[in-house]
């Protein structure tokens, strides 16, 4: 038996601390405590206004045992319709250009220049929030649908040539190596050597953007720019809890039918 | 015939993989290129069809010079090199047709390869060689529904497919097991026989490398250490190659028992 095995033998073992230095270690712990001691002792509760809205909130939630899909039927039909059309147009816009864009923000498919300019496009579309350009091209556009159809399209770009450039960038080098090899052209190259690779994603990214674009064209209609959320803005101005209720629940049995039609898609296409 | 003059590769992390390789490979002669791993047996025949670039030197398949070759005449000269690959490298979401298929890429148009509407000649050719390779029951099946040995017979369809005159084969039997490693390296070297193709093997197992081909190239951190008859690699030769070792045991003769080509 050597010395340095001798030397070890009946000592405890410990996994090495994350941070190693215990002076860094325990003022990170310490100061972290004190931040949130001050945080939570800096929570200003009134809880005079919380009973007083305690009543309103009681109206609006028991508005989901009685909604009202009636009396407001044609404002709800025409918001829902407007929706969908927004949501559908925008997600097929925002994939049609997500795809070329993608292509380019791969670093292991294109050159540095275009590279650049496709990760730019990116980067602009993710840090302007959807509401922000919702109400600018409202400004622009004017209220309705429009608006919202291009800044869902915009959004769509974003998130998806994203999440799909991430994807070409981990895909298999080999298989797409073999496809060059037989001579193919850079078309046929990414028809054969990458999309089989990423479809899988690109069909699940889709899915979950028709998802979202639906929820969000909710919330844009607050600002004007079409769809339910107009509906829904002004059955709140007018306190038609029943009326909200009934849209709120259109819209969850939506967004679960989507839910469900993905898990369906992306179980057939693995 | 294949000549290389001078071929030499540094990547640009500084790693000098090639330097100076002069060789020529006369029509139909069968190559095993053996060397360690790290010695630039991939990055020779990566360099020969250009999936790396090399620093300087050319190489020339029946007098066309593939080094100064332009995209379209590269892609060109590329449908004359099957390429075969050690992780098999197939498609794996396509099917076994698709993936013997895109053999035929660098001769049809962009469009009828989109929807998939290749020649017949090309089907049937396909439908041939995965008939020679024993997997003609497994057309429609995806290739990762396939065995490994499987899967290489049909990189093996996919390169035939291409009507090369040379196969560039990296290291096809490293992912399998002994008995279906001699099954491949067998039906590769009848494959070239049948069709007067040359080819290189990379390949790290000697043994094997001596039982199938007429010549060994070897080499050792980018230089050719050896070049001759398989008989001719003695212990000396070996440790040259790959060191000091106790070499005996791996020239001993391994008696070639006869085994089913499935
Ligand atoms: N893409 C690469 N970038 C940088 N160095 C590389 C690359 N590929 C191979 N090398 C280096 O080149 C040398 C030869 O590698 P390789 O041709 O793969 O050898 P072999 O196939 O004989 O194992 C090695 O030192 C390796 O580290
Ligand atoms: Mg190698």
């Amino acid at each position: 038996m050597s010395v340095a095995l001798e030397a070890k033998l009946g000592q405890a073992w410990k996994k090495p601390h994350f941070i190693k230095n215990p002076a860094w270690r325990w003022a990170l712990i310490l100061g972290s405590i004190a931040y949130f001691a001050a945080a939570w002792s800096g929570i200003d509760i009134n809880f005079g206004r919380i009973a007083r809205g305690w009543e309103r909130g009681w109206q609006f939630i028991s508005a989901f045992g009685d909604p009202d899909f009636t009396s407001r039927w044609d404002d709800i039909y025409k918001g829902i319709y407007e929706s969908v059309v927004m949501t559908i147009a925008s997600t097929v816009v925002g994939i049609a250009i997500s795809i070329p864009i993608a292509l380019g923000a791969a670093r292991n498919i294109a050159p540095l220049p275009v590279y650049l300019v496709c990760r730019a496009v990116i980067a602009v579309s993710r840090a302007l929030n959807e509401i922000i350009v919702a109400i600018i091209l409202v400004a622009i556009l004017g209220f309705g649908p429009l608006a919202g159809f291009i800044t869902l399209s915009f959004a769509t770009i974003g998130f998806l040539a994203k999440l799909l450039a991430e994807d070409i960038e981990n895909m298999s080098k080999s298989q797409a190596e073999a496809i060059k090899s037989t001579g193919a052209s850079w078309t046929q190259w990414i028809n054969f050597g990458v999309q089989p690779q990423v479809m899988p994603r690109l069909i699940g990214l889709s899915m979950y953007r028709l998802d979202i674009n639906f929820r969000e064209s909710a919330v844009l209609g607050l600002v004007g720019a079409g769809g339910i959320g107009g509906t829904l803005n002004t059955a709140f101005s007018r306190y038609e809890f029943d009326t909200v209720a009934a849209i709120l629940l259109i819209i969850i049995v939506t967004v679960m039918f989507l839910e469900y039609l993905s898990g369906i898609i992306r179980a057939r296409i693995q | 015939m294949l000549q290389l003059n001078g071929l030499t590769k540094v990547y640009n992390t500084g790693d000098k993989a090639l330097s100076d390789v002069t060789l020529s490979i006369p029509d139909g002669q069968v190559v095993a290129l053996i060397g360690p791993s790290g010695a630039g047996k991939s990055t020779l025949i990566r360099c020969v069809n250009r999936l790396v670039e090399p620093t300087s030197g050319e190489a020339l398949l029946d007098d066309i010079n593939i080094t100064t070759l332009g995209s379209g005449g590269l892609r060109k000269a590329r449908r004359k090199m099957g390429m075969i690959f050690q992780e098999y490298a197939l498609v794996e979401r396509l099917t076994v047709m698709e993936n013997v298929l895109s053999g035929r890429l660098g001769y049809v148009g962009f469009w009828r390869s989109l929807f998939r509407k290749f020649p017949q000649k090309d089907v049937d050719e396909a439908y041939r060689l995965l008939d020679r390779v024993g997997l003609l029951a497994m057309v429609d099946k995806r290739a990762d529904e396939l065995s490994g040995g499987q899967r290489q017979r049909v990189g093996i369809a996919r390169a035939l497919i291409q009507n090369p005159s040379l196969l560039l084969v990296d290291e096809p039997t490293a992912s399998l097991d002994p008995k279906t490693s001699r099954q491949i390296m067998r039906l590769i070297v009848e494959l070239c026989e049948e069709r007067g193709l040359s080819a290189i093997i990379n390949i790290h197992d000697v043994a094997l490398a001596q039982m199938f081909v007429q010549r060994v190239i070897g080499l050792e951190t980018g230089k050719v250490v050896f070049d001759g008859a398989p008989t001719e690699l003695t212990p000396e030769v070996l440790t040259q190659i790959y060191g000091e070792e106790d070499w005996e045991a791996t020239i001993e003769k391994v008696d070639d028992d006869a085994e089913e080509a499935v």
